[in-house]
């Protein structure tokens, strides 16, 4: 369980994380979500005491992280920046943190049987691959049995089969009773493995929902129409809650209405309909409409001029 | 790696064990030995101890019957014996911030810090370590390096002083506890800077680059100074003899301890309260 109470994080001028507050419950898997440089890597930071916050304050079970008296138990965590000294090998790596727990060599070995390193455990981890990189930064994440999992971009630059080992690992995690934290800036990723999101956007909260709401709620509603008479339809609904888009002759987008009422004022006025679809935002939309206002540099705002 | 997914459940651990310095001593004693060039910069360091020596012993032998009077009593045996200290301190300098930097560089300090959220253990746990095996190299190796240019010089009846002597065994055992606090001084300097060529440099800049610098002042000013200089009380803790303008070895080892202390404070408060 982590629990955060306004926390803020400046560099300089900067505000990086700003008055988040959350419950991340075990059990199931959360989502944090948002756009590269929306904070989600410092918020991590702080949930560690890499990176103390400017204020407000996070606890992991009940207390903060460097006070557990045996933090590896506590939380295990995959950061997106690499941690590991390219000049040791994946065994000794995970040996050395193993070691200040006094976790036994077999461990080690399990572990690393279990992430399916065994082949290059006696190898130096810099001339890993990515994906084998984050095989040992799983291996380590998990090395204490911790009751809590955070995971910054796992799925970042892996192949296919990488981002499926993953996937189902974070559900496994989940199911066994575990904290999964689990954040990412692609929403079809965190569909397909979050159970609860948090979404932020310039260090702020933007949403704390489940998924499913998460994009009732982006998503505007819109209604697609077939009808041979679509002119007298249109006329019939449009007014001040309702615009209605026609995309091409016959075809109607009504923002506004629901298929039911749609089609019940056209069975009250004879309009025949030959489709009448409600059409969901994808998860894409949705997180992009959310997150509209908070992404910091756009394309075309002139920012590659200035740097340039 | 064609298997998807653990290859299991994740097995529980059957108890947990809490975070002992002594834990993180075992853990930055397995850091240290498994970095291959941590493991061959330790041995190129005593190879040059005693390396470095041989080599001299062999060159004054050889040149002694063309030297004058007075450069013969010039010559001293311990400055022959403990030539190889100053270039295997250069060794142990590096390592000594290398050992810090490179956790910075390569990103490891946080899984170091992960594992050990109140940090100071670390600091401890690698300024034990470091110290404790440059000193245990180091040690025989300047005492092998005194008996091995004794034995050159005695071929040719030259230079023999004995173990024995007044101050002899205190110089040969200060050289190793030399290398072993400048050892430590490094890697302070590494903790507090956090940049590998930032850390070299510094040591470079108190040890190498200040000393001649001051050479510039009026003598009777560098005189004043130079014996409360980092590097110059050091240096007289390996010193067979002193002179009116450099310390005693028992203070000069002191003053020493005291820059490693107070480098080493500045240290530990720097990596408690930076972000890392």
């Amino acid at each position: 369980m982590i629990e955060a109470h306004s926390l803020t994080k400046d560099y300089g001028d900067k505000r990086a994380v700003d008055a988040l507050s959350f419950l991340i419950r075990p059990g199931i898997v959360t989502g944090f979500l948002g756009p590269n440089g929306s904070g989600k890597s410092t918020t991590m930071r702080l949930i560690l005491g890499l990176d103390a916050p400017t204020a407000g304050r996070v606890t992991v079970n009940g207390k903060l992280y460097r006070e557990h008296a045996a933090p590896l138990h506590e939380v295990g965590a995959l950061l997106e920046a690499r941690s590991v000294h390219t000049g040791r090998s994946a065994q000794n790596h995970l040996l050395a943190l193993a070691q200040t727990h006094g976790i036994s060599k077999r461990r080690v070995a399990e572990l690393i049987d279990l992430v399916g390193l065994h082949d290059v455990a006696k190898k130096r981890a810099g001339d890993f691959s990515l994906g084998m990189g984050q095989r040992l930064g799983i291996a380590t994440a998990l090395l204490g049995d911790p009751a809590t999992v955070m995971l910054d971009e796992p799925v970042n630059g892996l192949d296919p089969e990488g981002i499926h080992w993953i996937r189902n690992l974070l559900k496994q995690l989940a199911a066994e009773g575990r904290t999964v934290f689990v954040s990412s800036h692609l929403m079809s990723e965190m569909a397909l493995t979050a159970d609860h999101l948090l979404v932020i956007g310039r260090g702020r909260l933007i949403a704390d929902t489940s998924v499913e709401e998460f994009v009732n709620r982006a998503s505007k509603n819109i209604v697609r129409v077939r009808s041979p008479q679509a002119e007298r339809l249109r006329d019939l609904v449009v007014g001040s809650e309702v615009t209605v888009l026609a995309l091409e002759p016959g075809i109607l987008e009504i923002t506004g209405l629901t298929a039911e009422q749609i089609g019940d004022t056209a069975a009250a006025n004879g309009v025949t309909l030959h489709e009448l679809t409600p059409q969901q935002a994808s998860l894409e939309e949705a997180f992009m409409e959310l997150t509209r206002d908070d992404i910091e540099f756009r394309a075309g705002t002139g920012d590659l001029e200035e740097a340039a | 790696m064609t298997e998807v997914g653990l290859t299991g459940p994740l097995p529980r651990l059957p108890h947990t064990g809490r975070v002992t310095q002594l834990r993180v001593v075992l853990s930055e004693w397995t850091k240290l030995r498994s970095v291959r060039s941590t493991r061959w910069a330790l041995l190129i360091g005593a190879v040059l101890t005693i390396g470095f020596p041989l080599l001299f012993a062999a060159v004054t032998s050889s040149r002694w019957g063309h030297m004058s009077p007075h450069e013969r009593a010039n010559r001293n045996p311990l400055d022959i014996a403990l030539a190889g200290v100053n270039v295997s301190q250069l060794a142990i300098a590096v390592l000594g911030v290398l050992a810090v930097t490179a956790e910075y560089s390569t990103g490891m300090i946080r899984a170091s810090f992960t594992a050990v959220p109140k940090r100071l253990p670390v600091l401890w746990a690698k300024l034990g370590v470091f110290s404790l095996v440059a000193f245990v190299l180091s040690l025989p190796a300047v005492v092998i390096a005194f008996f091995a240019s004794q034995a050159i010089l005695s071929r040719h009846h030259i230079l023999q002083i004995s173990f024995s002597h007044p101050g002899v065994a205190r110089s040969v055992i200060g050289g190793a506890v030399y290398l072993m606090l400048v050892g430590a001084f490094a890697m302070a300097f590494g903790a507090i800077i956090r940049s590998t060529a930032g850390g070299i440099s510094a040591f470079a800049a108190i040890f190498f680059v200040i000393p001649p610098l001051l050479n510039v002042l009026p003598t009777s000013w560098n005189n004043a100074v130079n014996p409360y200089l980092p590097s110059e009380a050091a240096r007289s803790i390996f010193s067979l003899t002193h002179g009116p303008h450099s310390l005693a070895p028992g203070p000069g080892l002191a003053l020493f301890v005291g820059y490693t202390l107070l480098a080493v404070a500045v240290a530990a408060v720097l990596l408690v309260r930076r972000d890392t």
